[in-house]
Formats: C-alpha cells, structure tokens, sequence
C-alpha cells in the first residue's frame, strides 16, 4: 500500500507573520532616468573585492568591463552608463561601510555592440552548460535575492556533488517589497527561459519555482507560461517568513532538509532567486551583463511608490526623487526589506546588485521599543525557523561564551530577525546573535588556519 | 521526650565520629602535595585577579611563577616592579626592571571635531555597533562610544565623559591590565609608558585612511602631513598607513611636535603651561 504524505506548502517550524504592506504590487517597472554621475562599488558580491580596469579619464561604454574578479569567488563589475571616469575614490556604501567605487560622469547612453538591445524574446538555447557558467561569470551575475553571492561559483557544481532540483526563489517574503513580484508578471517568460538556461547548465530535468500566495496573478501567469517549459513546475505557499530564506525554501518545496553546517547542494538542490533567473536569461540570449535591476521604492510616507528598472550606481537620492521626494517625516531609510535590510547612512549612497528595495520609514515606526527583561516566553524558541534557542545564544554573545555559543549552533542562524521582531519584551537577539555568530565564524577561521 | 533528646544526640555524635575517622583516611590517602610558595606568592600578589597577567587568576599566576625557571615574559602589571621584586626575592630569582604603563585613548574625535552623521540606536555595544557598519560618524576609525571599555576596566579607570562622548581614562586608577585594550573593537586604547607626573604625549588618533578623507571625517584627525616627523630631534615618530605614531621609549616629551602639528591631533597632558613667546598653544580636551 502506498502511504501519501500530506505534501505541506509551507515550512514545518517557525516563522513569523508580519504585516505585509505591498504598497507597490500594482504599479509596473518603470526605467529611471539615468542621473547624471554613478558611483559603481568594486564590491558587489560576497567574495574577493573585484579589481579596477579602467582609470581616471577614460571613456567607457554602457555594459562595458570596468573591474574584473578577483579569483573564483568573484565577480566582474561592468558600466551601467557610458562617459568618462571621473575618479576612483572611497564611498561610505549600502553596507555601511568605506569602500572603493569607480565614479563614471555619464555622457549620452551607447552600449557596447554585442549587446542585443530589441525587445525580442528569445528562447532557443545554443550555448553549451560550460560556455553558461563561463556568461554567468563574464556578466557578473550574482544572486539578486540579496545575498550577492556569484551565480557562477552556484552553477559549478563539485565533481562528488550531483544537483537534481533547481529551486527557483519567487517567495518574496519580506515586507513592502515588490521588485520580484513585478519581474515575473512583466518578464514572466524571459524567467521561464532563464531556468531553462539553469536547468541546462546544471543538467537537471526538474525546476520548481515557489511563489507565496499572497501573489496569486504571478503564479497564475507563471502557471500558464510553464505549461509550454518541460520540467518546471510552479508551487503556490502558504505566506510566511521567512519563506524565502534558501534552507526553509528548499524545505518546502522538496521536504528535504540542509543539516547544520552543509549547503544546499549536499541535499542535491541549488537555488536561484527569480531575478537571478531573468539576469542570466539577458546574459546568455542578449548578452547583457548586469547593469541594472528592478528596485523597490516604497514607505508609507512617499508620494509615489513604486518599482523601478535602475541601473546600478545610481544614487538612492535619485530613486526616492523619482517616486516622489523624501517626506518630511521619514526617521530610516532602509536598503532590502525591513526584516533583512540594512539602514542606509545617507541617500548618497548608490544603488548596487544586492539592493532589492528601498523602503523608507517614518521617524515614528523606526523607533525601538524599550527592551526589558527576558520573561521567559520562549516565543522566539518558537519563531526561529532554524530550529535555535535565540534567547540563549543571546545571552551567551552578551557574556562573551562563544565555546558554548558554538556548541548551541550560533552559525546556522540566518539571521531572518523573527526572534526580535516576535519579542514582547522588545530584546534586541539578534544584535547579540551577530556578534556571537561572528565571533565565532572568526574562531572556526583561526582554528582552521592552525 | 528528654529520651528522644538523648538518642538524638548519641546517635549524630556518633555519625559525627564514625565521619571523622572516615575522612580523617581519606584527607591522607588523597592528600595533593601543593609547593607551600604558592600560597606565600599569593599572598604577595594584589589579588586583582584582573588577568593582566595572561592567567586567569592571581593564583594560577603564582602556579607559574613558582613553577617557572626565569621570570622572561613573567609580570604582574598590577604590582609592578616592587612586587615582582618581592616575590624573585621569596622564590630566589631575579626580576626584571620593568617600567609601569598606562592605557592611553588614540581618539580626539569629539562631536565639535567630528560630526556625528547618523544615529545608532541598537544595543549599547562599541563591538556590536562595530560589526553593524562605520559608526555615528564618517569616521571609520574613531571610537564609538558606548563604553564597551568602562565595562571591561575592573578598576573603575574609565569613564565616559558626557560632554566629549570619548572615555577618560583615570591614571591614578590605571593599572595597566589591557583589559580595555581587548574589549575595544577598534583597538584605539595602546598602553604607553608612565612618566612622572603622569606627563603625555602621544597621537590621540587611528584613522588610517588618506588625509583628504581622515580630515573630511575629523577636523582632528592625522592627516600624515609628516611635521611632527621632522621636528623630532629623537626618532620617536614614524608614520605608517597614513598615521604618525609616537615611541614612547625614545619620546623626551620635549613637546615640539605638539607645537608643529598642524590637525592638533598630537595632544599633551599635565604639563606646566608654555612659556608665553611660544605662539601656538597647546588644546587640552578631556582634562
């Protein structure tokens, strides 16, 4: 007899629901105008910082080389506008840190020739799996989730390894954020080809691309579409975060589980985000590499949310101009969604790879509330979708027991932030988590080296 | 009743008894032949147990010390020289001479001379806030501020003060453990050598980056201009990644560079004031 399982749409443990204020699911992608000057960070991605290939005066051309990589796990970075270098100087980034980035005055917009700029949709894959990977890295792709990571180092899959589901991430489970929303309901077949393109590349006959239903147009339209690519299927999930992180994904949609320190290939999965998708469609079929994405601006303060097609290095000053102006009231101004995101130190700052949205919050949302002891709910015991205790790698980080914050896992956390967000008491965990989790990354690196 | 009292007391003396003999053997048969200097050395040490030492404890540093041939990288900072003098004395070695140090703050950077640009308002961490991105200002350097070494210091030498948002650091509390030096994230405390009267020199500045970009971020920031360099008539100063730094051993506290350099990044402590032909004057800022 055969036992059937009760196939559940969402993540077995954890989770939380927080309000979901997609202010800007309606509104289509709209190019912005390109500013005037960009400022274009050499580091993009998670790995080696890229190396400079042009200096100050020279002219380069919209999708042209401009810092190659830097060893495997690297990325190249090429112009998102065409005029002259004005300079390479340091800039406070999106990350909150000082970085180098190559500043480009931008003169008129000519693209470099190979690049095929028509609207035509192409779907009749030629290149060979090992000519992908070798686009995927001419074109700098990185993971366009949020994490950045090179798309290329993904796709190589080791030799003892085998890859036999391609999990496409069309989750979005943060709030506020649309950008992917829009993405597969106005390119939704340039994505179905661009996981084909995976597919072939990582010589796997089955995708499976996970949508929350909270976005029912997108798998309706996705849903039809598919119908016309073999071995992609598209799965409607239960809302909740964090969905979207790659393990609970994976754990969803294939009921395997990533063990504690592995990666998602030694479950046999790999997964890409569907902007990831669509970039590597426009790699390999228009050999574009990637230069601009489609960012959320959104608040509940601004004018005109919206979603917008930009090219990278753009200044978010630009981006909130475009969708109305800064509002008076705003006290934060987050990059990413409001679970993940990370608070912009000014607008200055230039729109990279990784920057999935801009949501700006006003002085009175933005505020902490006063953190008072811990009463002992064990909520976020409940709420960690990682399967940690959070109150207890809290307050190992706070006194300095690392050995012990070790042995407790601290470096599978995610740091989805559904332990602080769900604490009645207002404890800051996951301040206390990163530091543990870092330290403790640092201790494995130096007892690695001896 | 008075027989229940009876037996009561009978029997619990003789348990009592019956105890006594039993650990009596078992005192001798587990009996730890511990060297007796041990005690005698930690009777010498000030029982800080700060862990200046590189032990844990004043009583695993007295473990060492009578375990150890020579006192080489042995040093109690606490005590100092007297004290290590002492106990060479109970345990027949010699000591070395060393000189008594003091924890000195490598940042001036005050709100007047950086502005503060952004708004931290996680938890009240230097090493936290550290991890998260720069810092309230543009410098990515400079000190945070939230205390992280007033927590660690075990001898109330720090504190923050409410004007400067910097740490003080109290000499007369100091005693040199380099507790504040692990605790900073941005290792802005050095410890330098104590001279009389508590006189200092030294750079009271980190940032490593270019000048163009140091000043942009701290109008008190070295800039690496190389004044101080070449008005030195010791050597003291050298400068590496874009920052001078002064050598406390060859330092004569003649204070010209004081007087030369040109951000006031180089500051001077407890001095008597400057003679009046002298033009430039010297800033003082958190004491």
């Amino acid at each position: 007899m055969m036992i059937r399982y009760k196939t559940s749409n969402t993540f077995p443990k954890g989770g939380i629901h927080p309000p979901e204020y997609k202010l800007t699911q309606n509104v289509p992608i709209k190019p912005l105008p390109i500013p005037k000057s960009v400022m274009i960070p050499i580091s993009q991605h998670i790995g080696a910082v890229a190396a400079p290939v042009v200096a100050k005066g020279d002219y380069v051309k919209t999708g042209q080389l401009i810092a190659s990589a830097n060893g495997f796990v690297s990325s190249n970075i090429h112009s998102s506008v065409s005029g002259i270098v004005s300079k390479i100087d340091t800039i406070i980034d999106a990350s909150g840190y000082r970085q180098n980035a190559i500043f480009i005055d931008v003169q008129g917009d000519e693209w470099v020739d190979s690049i095929d700029r028509s609207a035509d949709v192409i779907s009749k894959i030629e290149l060979a799996p090992e000519q992908i990977i070798e686009k995927c890295k001419e074109s700098g792709i990185v993971g366009l989730g949020g994490a950045t990571f090179p798309s290329h180092v993904k796709l190589a899959v080791p030799k003892d390894k085998k890859c036999n589901t391609i999990i496409i991430n069309g989750v979005e489970c943060e709030p506020y954020l649309t950008s992917d929303h829009r993405l597969m309901l106005e390119k939704g077949e340039e994505i179905l080809i661009g996981i084909a393109i995976l597919m072939k590349a990582l010589d796997v006959e089955k995708a499976m691309v996970g949508i929350e239903s909270n976005k029912p147009d997108a798998v309706e339209h996705l849903k039809e579409l598919a119908k016309r690519f073999p071995g992609i299927s598209i799965h409607s999930l239960t809302v909740k975060y964090p969905q979207g992180a790659e393990k609970q994904l994976i754990k969803t949609l294939t009921g395997r589980e990533v063990p504690s320190g592995k990666l998602p290939i030694d479950v046999n999965a790999v997964v890409h985000n569907v902007a990831t998708a669509y970039a590597v469609y426009e790699a390999v079929q228009k050999n574009k590499p990637l230069i601009e994405r489609v960012v959320t601006v959104t608040g509940k303060s601004l004018p005109a949310p919206g979603n917008y097609l930009v090219r990278i290095g753009s200044p978010v000053s630009s981006l909130i101009e475009a969708a109305g102006g800064l509002p008076d009231d705003t006290g934060k101004i987050v990059s990413g969604g409001p679970m993940m995101g990370k608070a912009l130190q000014n607008t200055g700052v230039p729109a990279s790879k990784g920057m999935s949205g801009i949501v700006l919050f006003r002085a009175s949302e933005s505020t902490r509330v006063e953190k008072i002891a811990c009463i002992r709910c064990a909520k976020c015991v409940t709420a960690c979708p990682m399967n940690l205790e959070p109150h207890l790698l809290a307050t190992l980080s706070m006194k300095a027991m690392f050995e012990r914050a070790e042995d407790e896992k601290v470096t599978d956390c995610i740091e989805c932030g559904s332990c602080s967000y769900t604490c009645p008491a207002g404890r800051p965990s996951l301040d206390y988590i990163r530091l543990g989790k870092s330290t403790v990354m640092k201790m494995i690196r130096e007892r690695n080296i001896k | 009743m008075s027989s229940t009292i009876i037996v009561t007391i009978i029997s619990l003396s003789l348990l009592a008894a019956v105890s006594a003999v039993i650990l009596y053997f078992v005192a001798q048969k587990f009996h730890v032949n511990e060297d007796p200097r041990i005690d005698d050395v930690q009777a010498a040490l000030p029982a800080a147990n700060c862990g200046g030492c590189g032990f844990a404890g004043c009583r695993n540093f007295a473990e060492a010390l009578v375990a150890a041939e020579t006192f080489d990288g042995l040093n109690c900072p606490v005590g100092g020289s007297e004290v290590m003098k002492l106990i060479a004395g109970m345990l027949g070695k010699a000591a070395d001479e060393t000189e008594p140090l003091t924890a000195v703050l490598l940042c001036n950077g005050t709100p007047e001379f950086r502005p503060r640009t952004t708004r931290y308002d996680g938890v009240e961490s230097c090493r936290i806030q550290h991890n998260l991105y720069i810092g309230e200002t543009n410098c990515s350097y400079g000190c945070l501020g939230n205390g992280d070494c007033v927590k660690a210091c075990k001898f109330g030498a720090i504190k923050i003060d409410n004007s400067t948002k910097l740490p003080v650091i109290d000499d007369s509390k100091c005693v040199a453990c380099g507790a504040c030096v692990k605790s900073c994230p941005r290792n802005l405390i050095e410890l330098r050598k104590k001279e009389k009267k508590d006189r200092k020199i030294y750079v009271a500045c980190s940032n490593c980056d270019k000048g163009a970009i140091a000043i942009k971020a701290c109008k008190a920031a070295c800039i690496a201009c190389s004044k101080c360099l070449k008005v030195c008539e010791f050597g003291a100063i050298t400068i590496e990644k874009n920052l001078a730094h002064i050598d406390a051993k060859k330092c004569k506290l003649c204070r010209k560079c004081v007087a030369e350099c040109s951000t006031k990044s180089i500051l001077e402590f407890n001095f008597p004031p400057r003679k009046p032909k002298v033009e430039t004057e010297s800033i003082t800022i958190n004491g």
